[in-house]
């Protein structure tokens, strides 16, 4: 239906009576990409909060190792026997958590939303290249949702493994109950997550290479574009890799392969496999897994990138460098994933290149952080809830980041893999950032997507609440991990040195029970808003941007008439000389003749000619050329 | 009228939830719980007064009347009223009740404050004192004041938290770990307070005000480059630090790795085993497929340089003298890390890892730098292998080498009497075997 809509001339699109949408076509079955990007934020939310429930319980339990919580009994069963939590289904919630986190709210949630909405918006197209395919994409990821949820209902629990599935524990059911059934439904979730996304990157870089409109060509695109763009590619590139470990540990389960298993008694029992390396699936995970914290944090970059831009009303500082410095973590994303290796047995010398190449991606990295603040630096700061999360996004994304420097050196990673540590830098890095830039984006464009306006008030609250939670959540793991307290412990009383931390433990829980609470005053925020926030006008930013020139009401090819045209670059804020402080992209020069500047030509002899004969008449210096 | 009606239906609805949550304090319900418990559990709903108890107390009775009637229905939300004795407390429920009904106030009166703050706002609208840019000023401020609070809070951290986490290490190379550790944290902790400095302090200063307008500056490439360059050089620096401190612990010269004193240390749920050489000096062939219940480790009894193998319960070395640890594992991956003596490598299935080192301290010594006469060196399962993982542990002893060796001599061996005779059994059956077989 809707693959139809980009032949159609922008004329004949007018009367678009000839769609005639059931509720089945329009909100269920929808193939337009603002409707899917509706539908893949709000699975992420919901996504979100469940994991966020998980989050909370396994705290619970590591701050009060030794209390009974017999409501826990009722909601949790067998699982939690006389009101405490066993140690395997500890297991089964970090792993389900993390799971959930990265690839179903950070990965689907932000990049499908995101990508969704913002990709033809703002390129000016009038649909994603293939809509059906866009469609099957959201499905795909709303099945592996449901299958990843069915696994809590499972006899012998869900996957419990960790979120990184490291075989022969994941591989074979007698060494934890998790890996019965309930990792076959981890597997099989994965795959169907992996082909989603797959679908949705192949989409989304065929868009941005063949969709954009008049006028804009790449360097004219918005930082959010051209993250998105990478993040396709890189996700293009990677997920598959997933999808082989995952079927090759799925034969080893149940076909009885040995790819991953060698010389095996588990449970007294001497098991048949022979010739397999666990090693080769870390690398396989790894390269995959690596990637994937770009594939997270590379679209909130580019989200906070136009946020911080729009609200400071200037231009964003660098916006080449900013683009080298993506393309930069692209490139190298792909040949660092061995840092996560260097204790597991992999040759130490390919650890030690793996460690150079690892703290070479720290500087495209850095330079984008110092590019935020310059773009702060005498800026008029506007302080929208988007504004805000932005803010705390790069705070995040720089005290996380920082920590990246001890991990990435082989040296100090000794002493510091899998403890508290990596907990630590990973949540801040790309869990805090990440959903921070995913809320800038939520609270950004929310008048896009639903016609309305969000409360501000609520918004500050869970701004604040939030981001002095994240901290003191995050914070103090540091120096749990400095002091040797390895991550996914049930609890720390079996050992002498980590008792000290219990009463940091409480800290963090109620850190961590505050914060989640103030998730309640951004769920009723978005849920009651979408009836009855204030009517949001066209533009309500002030900003550059296309998305910002469609209608209000949401309509089939986004624009009534012809797709408008570009002109210049998205960050012509308060450009000296303009009477207002943005000139939005499909603004031509022409109409600017007060403000244009000798870099706006891009070296055309006419034009500039032009220019100049308007700069003599009205007393304006001359351009050079 | 009709805002008159709602506001009404509001004031309602406000008073119910606090008497509800009057109702069903945790001392308050309890007091009735136990005057309940005189009676039937029926009497439990009736003699609550409240509503609000009511609803709550009505899944309880669902639950206890399906335990009483010992039938497993499935229709309670519990699986443990199967059995009657693994009843769920009513008590339980309305303590949750009382804290869904405190979250409801809490959020009642963040409500309230919002209403009240923006009737404030539509007055100052309404006499024209409204400063569109007072909001500003004041988020510009929680900015600054978080700046402070971030601050203090990261010293407190370093302070407190740091000196609990921090013990020097133990270790020869750890030395040279601990230094780069601590070049490290200058460095980052002053790039992490000056990058807040500004990123805080920027909203405030550059807020919107009346008659402000942004500094049109899109790019500035002498800027751009030094914050590029720099970066690059410190790090630069790290990496070839951090490298050859790396190679320098891992990659031991052969003949310093045989004169080594060998141990080999095998990880299985949820326990350590560990293996001395014996007086050869050699660790005994391991073949996972001889494992019996009486030869857990399986070892390989063919190769003699196992029978002289000790088994040994805790690990147990001399000071200052080099130890090469061959680290495996029986059945999952598990990892052997020692956080006093920065020494971590994973246990792999299938593959021997190593990791050698020399320690510094003896466990006498760290007792009275700790000033803790029971502290001991721990080495701890650091790869999640399951429901055990967290408590899967060995002590390490460091002691003078006279005591090591005294400790050695008494230990036992792995060759034990019955495994002696269960392996001389399988020879007398083999060489019968292959007599046979050559008479044939």
């Amino acid at each position: 239906m809707s693959s139809t809509v980009i032949s159609h001339g922008a004329a004949h699109h007018d009367a678009h009576n000839h769609h005639h949408e059931t509720f089945l076509t329009k909100y269920i079955f929808s193939q337009d990409h603002k409707m899917i990007a509706k539908q893949f934020l709000i699975t992420g939310i919901v996504m979100a909060v469940f994991a966020m429930v998980l989050s909370i319980l396994f705290r619970i339990q590591l701050a009060w190792p030794d209390k009974d919580f017999p409501i826990l009994e009722v909601f949790l069963g067998k699982w939690a026997e006389g009101g405490r939590m066993k140690p395997e289904f500890f297991l089964s919630l970090v792993t389900i958590h993390g799971t959930m986190m990265v690839f179903f709210v950070l990965t689907a949630g932000l990049s499908g939303t995101f990508s969704n909405l913002l990709i033809p918006y703002q390129l000016g197209a009038r649909d994603m290249a293939s809509p059906f395919m866009n469609m099957l994409s959201y499905w795909l990821f709303f099945t592996a949702c449901v299958i990843m949820v069915a696994s809590f209902f499972v006899e012998s629990g869900p996957a419990s493994a960790g979120w990184t599935i490291y075989p022969p524990l994941s591989a074979v059911p007698t060494s934890i109950a998790g890996s019965g059934l309930g990792m076959t439904l981890w597997l099989i979730s994965m795959t169907l997550f992996i082909a989603s996304q797959v679908m949705g990157g192949v989409n989304y870089i065929s868009t941005v290479l063949n969709m954009r409109t008049k006028g804009m060509d790449l360097w004219k695109m918005p930082l959010t574009i051209w993250a998105f763009f990478l993040t396709a590619i890189v996700g293009l590139l990677s997920f598959p890799v997933l999808v082989s470990a995952v079927v090759l540990l799925f034969f080893d389960r149940s076909v009885g392969t040995s790819f991953y298993l060698s010389d095996l008694v588990v449970q007294g029992q001497i098991l048949p496999n022979e010739g397999g390396s666990p090693i080769l699936f870390q690398h396989l995970f790894w390269f995959l897994g690596h990637p994937e914290v770009y594939i997270v944090v590379m679209p909130a970059l580019g989200l906070t990138s136009e946020v911080i831009s729009t609200n400071s009303r200037k231009p964003i500082f660098g916006y080449h460098a900013m683009v080298y410095s993506l393309v930069g973590i692209t490139v190298l994303s792909f040949i660092v994933w061995g840092h996560h290796m260097f204790v597991t047995g992999m040759n130490p010398f390919l650890g030690g290149v793996f460690m150079i190449t690892t703290l070479i991606i720290a500087v495209p990295s850095a330079v984008k952080a110092f590019n935020y603040i310059a773009t702060l630096w005498r800026g008029n700061i506007r302080f929208t809830p988007a504004m805000m999360f932005a803010i705390g996004m790069v705070s995040f994304f720089v005290s996380g980041g920082l920590t990246g420097l001890y991990l990435g050196n082989a040296a100090l990673d000794i002493n510091l893999h899998d403890t508290y540590f990596v907990v630590a830098h990973f949540h801040l890095v790309m869990g805090s950032a990440s959903i921070f830039g995913m809320l800038c984006g939520v609270y950004h464009w929310y008048p896009k997507m639903f016609g309305r306006m969000m409360d501000t008030k609520l918004g500050y609250l869970h701004f604040w609440l939030t981001f002095i939670g994240a901290y003191l959540v995050f914070f103090p793991m540091h120096f749990m991990g400095i002091d040797g307290v390895p991550r996914r412990y049930y609890s720390f009383t079996a050992f002498p040195f980590m008792e000290k931390w219990v009463s940091v433990n409480l800290l963090i829980t109620w850190a961590a029970i505050v914060a989640g609470l103030a998730q309640v005053a951004f769920l009723w925020n978005f849920f009651s808003s979408i009836w009855k926030g204030k009517k949001a006008p066209q533009n309500p930013w002030g900003s550059n941007t296309l998305e910002w020139t469609t209608p209000v009401e949401h309509i089939h090819g986004n624009w009534p008439g012809e797709i408008p045209t570009v002109y210049r670059w998205p960050y012509d804020y308060s450009k000296p000389g303009h009477d207002s402080d943005f000139i939005p992209q499909n603004v031509p020069h022409s109409e600017t003749m007060s403000s244009n500047m000798a870099h706006d030509f891009e070296g055309n002899e006419d034009a500039i000619r032009i220019q100049n004969e308007w700069n003599k008449a009205n007393n304006r210096e001359t351009i050079e050329e | 009228m009709k805002f008159k009606i709602n506001n009404r239906f509001k004031a309602v609805l406000g008073c119910l939830l606090a008497v509800g949550l009057l109702f069903s304090t945790p001392s308050f319900a309890l007091q009735q719980d136990s005057l309940a418990q005189d009676s039937t559990v029926t009497a439990v709903v009736d003699s609550s007064a409240s509503a609000v108890v009511d609803s709550a107390a009505a899944p309880t009775t669902d639950a206890t009347t399906v335990a009483t009637g010992s039938t497993a229905t499935s229709a309670s939300s519990s699986s443990a009223t199967v059995e009657p004795v693994k009843q769920i407390d009513p008590q339980v429920y309305k303590d949750l009740t009382y804290y869904v009904l405190l979250f409801l106030i809490i959020c009642t009166i963040v409500a309230v404050i919002g209403k009240v703050l923006s009737v404030y706002e539509l007055t100052r609208k309404m006499n024209g004192r409204y400063n569109p840019f007072s909001n500003n000023k004041f988020q510009g401020s929680l900015f600054i004041i978080f700046l402070v609070a971030f601050l203090a809070f990261v010293y407190y951290g370093y302070a407190v938290w740091g000196s609990w986490a921090w013990r020097d290490a133990a270790t020869e190379h750890g030395k040279s770990v601990d230094t780069m550790f601590i070049i490290t944290t200058v460095i980052i902790t002053v790039v992490l307070v000056l990058v807040h400095i500004l990123l805080l302090s920027f909203p405030y200063i550059y807020r919107m005000r009346a008659n402000t307008k942004a500094f049109y500056y899109p790019h500035n490439d002498t800027i751009e480059k030094i914050w590029t360059i720099v970066p690059a050089v410190v790090l630069t620096v790290l990496v070839l630090f951090g490298f050859f401190t790396w190679r320098s612990i891992t990659n031991v010269p052969e003949d310093l790795q045989k004169s080594a004193i060998q141990v080999e240390v095998m990880g299985e749920q949820f326990q350590w085993q560990v293996r001395y050489p014996g007086n050869d000096g050699v660790i005994g062939k391991r073949n996972y497929k001889l494992t019996t219940p009486t030869n857990s480790y399986g070892i390989d009894f063919n190769d003699q340089s196992s029978w002289d193998d000790i088994q040994a319960s805790d690990i147990v070395i001399p000071v200052n003298k080099s130890v090469r640890f061959h680290i495996i594992s029986k059945d999952i991956i598990h990892s052997f890390y020692i956080p006093d003596f920065r020494v971590q490598m994973n246990a792999v299935p299938g593959m021997t890892n190593y990791f050698q080192f020399t320690p510094t301290v003896t466990t006498e010594e760290m007792r009275e730098r700790m000033n803790d006469p029971k502290y001991d060196f721990i080495m701890l399962c650091n790869k999640i292998c399951g429901s055990g993982h967290f408590n899967m542990q060995k002590k390490v002893v460091v002691v003078t080498e006279a005591e090591y060796k005294e400790w050695l001599s008494t230990q036992n061996k792995y060759f034990t009497e019955d495994l002696q005779k269960e392996f001389a059994g399988l020879e007398v059956q083999e060489s019968s075997q292959l007599a046979s077989a050559s008479l044939n």
